[in-house]
């Protein structure tokens, strides 16, 4: 069954992949904030992995208390998070697979040689089995979608 | 007496859209086997199939992780407030 769209705000992408950009070559990280399918803003948070920030992330316990209170005081909720992944593909790896909590959207960016290029969203089935990957799409802050 | 275990945001959809919920146990340990029994979906996601808690949950007793504390054994009243707090990971393929 085809997931219904994620919408991002144009202004949330630009932060994303403007942070994507700025990590690399290492992974970059943060928070999803918005109201039901609508991903208002990008709340970047530091990469805290001691694996090697090249390869992996972690987003702390005390930064992921942060997100849910920055959702909490823009009346907002907390909808998922974001990763880059530095010359590799926007895909899950089983790393993120085996590392995945449920209902929040995973948004993966994709930057080779410095430059960002795809964006896609995944959620985790129910039976933590795989991601399935959701349509996105961008749209400016006063509303009219654009594939 | 019921302690009370405050959810994040990923778990709400187990627990009727409840961010605090109330569970009964001596320690952590009996405390999420009683929270479990009420909202079995949620354990799934909190334990390997092994029955340990996965590496990427950590849990609270007031402002201390268990992990520093007895973990599972740790004691707990009714008086504490025992949170789930997630830690986000994940990294592209090797």
């Amino acid at each position: 069954m085809a997931l219904p769209k994620l919408v991002i705000r144009i202004a949330a992408d630009d932060e994303i992949r403007r942070h994507g950009k700025e990590a690399y070559p290492n992974e970059s990280c943060g928070a999803l904030l918005g109201r039901g399918r609508v991903v208002t803003d990008a709340m970047p948070l530091p990469n805290t992995s001691e694996e090697g920030s090249r390869r992996r992330f972690r987003i702390r316990p005390v930064d992921y208390c942060a997100a849910e209170r920055r959702a909490s005081e823009m009346d907002a909720e907390l909808l998922g998070f974001y990763h880059s992944h530095p010359d590799d593909l926007a895909r899950p790896s089983q790393y993120d697979l085996d590392h995945a909590w449920p209902t929040f959207a995973y948004v993966i960016l994709a930057v080779e040689g410095g430059e960002s290029t795809a964006l896609r969203s995944w959620r985790l089935r129910e039976d933590r089995s795989a991601f399935d990957e959701e349509p996105v799409a961008l749209e400016p802050a006063d509303g009219v979608g654009e594939e | 007496m019921a302690t009370k275990i405050l959810i994040p945001t990923p778990l709400r959809s187990y627990t009727a859209k409840r961010d605090v919920v109330e569970a009964e146990g001596a320690t952590v340990g009996e405390l999420l086997a009683n929270m479990t029994e009420q909202y079995t979906d949620l354990r799934k996601h909190l334990y390997t199939n092994e029955g340990t808690l996965r590496s990427f949950v950590n849990i609270y007793v007031n402002d201390d992780d268990i992990r520093y504390l007895e973990k599972e054994q740790t004691p707990v009243t009714s008086d504490d407030t025992v949170s789930i707090i997630p830690s986000v990971a994940g990294g592209r393929r090797s």
